[in-house]
């Protein structure tokens, strides 16, 4: 059994951000990290466009991921275990298996920075054949930048997510046709300037509203059928056509990895629910990054695992203290929010949050109990695949709120 | 002309026009969108990030700048031809690529997962 301030599961950019300022806070830290190595999906994402918010300079995935690691060899009371395995939670203890054998780590405060997955040909009932062939976006990722490895030649990639898009750039530059992104809904689910800089550059084709009908092939893909699908994604028969492939990429969405906790989750992020601390239903327990909703940017995880870090520390230090509890619910067009919960008293709190569907010149309302409005902020145009923060200030927090859009 | 700003992932709608001599750049939040608006309809870059063969396995590169966005299938295939023996994070492979003034450097080192 072994003692610490602060344990934090994961050591990618979230889980690295808040080691750092956990360590820094003063306390005993440990990142439990799987990989044989910290930094989590940065090592594979080879691409640009990473740390302009947070370190107000462009690098890469591995060169963002070395910042990090850097610091944190430079810190001291931070320990790193890597090739560990957590089998268990418990309170704000885990237990772990590595190649020394199970051990016990007992932890004032701990941090969930355990990441996501991705949805699979599985989780989105892909109808047809089962051949080999297909594969989902960061899997294919991996087999090409960490592993020199191609896929397939002509590839078909279905969803419209950043990793999808990335890999459609990806994959053409190592010489492999895309031949098509498809996406079921009427918008893309990826950033405006993937579109640009990973279809629109290199003239692959975006198909909206688009669905594969089937996977054709025996042993390996050898085609699709696929067609247009209506607004409540009903296929439409008389659209269907045929597409020769061998590879198809799914980019279709990802979800929280939540297996080793014991925590209700929300709905629409399949996750836990946290206060304005980040911390879960369990006293001493925070949680932050793609575990606890899907970032669109590495610098907002990494803000987030920072805040998480200093809460934990606090807490565990017994110096967290928190005001009077109010909810925040989302409301209409805004499909989750986070925090949960919020507290009165002093500072300020973040407010990270989606909407279903694209919105132009509006604000963003909170309202309390009794309709007046707390706070606002205008947004000139949004669209869903953009995650949004506004700024709230606790001491306006009187009594339970809901965040809206309000159309000027 | 309508540009959407790929200069970061806020991803601002631009309206380029053509005032005289000058382009003139609305809708961007920062100056880096007004820079990029006249560019983009002047004379297009492009930061190149692909991967180098080495014998050890590939390792990531990129350009240390924006190169001109018709010489990109260009670098990135003379980029795809080489060979090298090893490489570490840092290391320059090609300078001055194609006479864009852009290094081609390694930006990440090799990924083991062995125990």
């Amino acid at each position: 059994m072994k003692n610490y301030d602060v344990i934090v599961i994961g050591g990618g950019p979230a889980g690295m951000a808040a080691a750092l300022k956990s360590s820094e806070n003063g306390c005993k830290t440990v990142i439990v990290e799987r990989n044989p190595f910290l930094g989590g999906i940065l090592k594979q994402c080879i691409h640009n466009g990473f740390g302009l918010h947070y370190f107000g300079e462009e690098f890469t995935g591995p060169e963002y991921a070395k910042k990090f690691v850097e610091m944190i060899e430079k810190t001291k009371n931070l320990t790193i275990m890597t090739n560990t395995f957590v089998t268990n939670i418990d309170g704000t203890n885990v237990d772990i298996t590595s190649q020394n054998g199970v051990d016990r780590l007992c932890g004032k405060a701990l941090v969930l920075a355990m990441g996501c997955r991705e949805r699979t040909a599985g989780n989105i009932l892909l109808n047809g054949t089962r051949p080999a062939g297909i594969y989902t976006a960061g899997e294919a990722q991996r087999m090409v930048n960490i592993l020199g490895k191609m896929p397939g030649k002509e590839i078909v990639i279905l969803g419209s997510g950043d990793i999808g898009l990335i890999m459609a750039r990806r994959l053409t530059l190592q010489g492999a046709k895309v031949k098509a992104v498809m996406e079921i809904n009427p918008t893309t689910s990826g950033l405006r300037r993937n579109i640009v800089q990973c279809l629109d550059d290199y003239n692959i084709p975006l198909m909206l509203q688009t669905s594969i009908f089937e996977v054709l092939g025996d042993g390996r893909v050898e085609g699709i059928k696929y067609g247009k699908v209506d607004d409540r994604y009903n296929r439409i028969p008389s659209t269907t056509k045929t597409l020769k492939c061998d590879t198809i990429i799914l980019s279709v969405g990802l979800v929280p990895e939540t297996d080793l906790v014991d925590l209700p989750l929300n709905r629409v992020t399949k996750s836990v629910m946290v206060n304005d601390y980040l911390e879960t239903a369990n006293d001493g327990v925070f949680a932050c990054g793609n575990f606890l909703h899907v970032h669109d940017l590495v610098d907002n995880v990494s803000l987030e695992g920072a805040a998480a870090g200093i809460n934990a520390s606090e807490y565990a230090k017994g110096k967290l203290s928190k005001g009077k509890v109010y909810s925040l619910t989302p409301d209409g067009v805004i499909s989750y929010v986070i925090p949960n919960t919020v507290h009165s008293g002093e500072g300020e709190i973040e407010i990270r949050f989606r909407i279903r569907a694209r919105i132009e010149k509006s604000n963003y309302v909170i309202e309390d109990e009794s309709g007046n409005q707390i706070m606002k902020k205008y947004v000139m145009a949004a669209m869903p695949g953009e995650m949004q923060t506004i700024k709230l200030k606790r001491d306006l927090i009187k009594s339970n709120l809901t965040l809206k859009v309000v159309k000027l | 002309m309508k540009l959407t700003c790929i200069m970061c992932p806020v991803g601002c709608q631009l309206e380029v026009t053509k005032q005289g001599k000058e382009y003139v750049v609305t809708g961007n939040n920062c100056i880096r969108g007004e820079r990029y608006g006249k560019e983009e309809v002047t004379a297009p870059k492009r930061i190149l990030t692909t991967l180098i063969q080495t014998h050890k396995g590939v390792l990531p590169v990129k350009t240390t700048s924006p190169i001109p966005k018709e010489k990109i299938m260009e670098a990135n295939r003379l980029i795809s031809k080489m060979n090298i023996a090893e490489g570490k994070s840092g290391d320059i492979v090609v300078s001055n690529i194609l006479g864009t003034g852009a290094d081609v450097v390694i930006t990440g080192d090799y990924v083991v997962y062995d125990l």
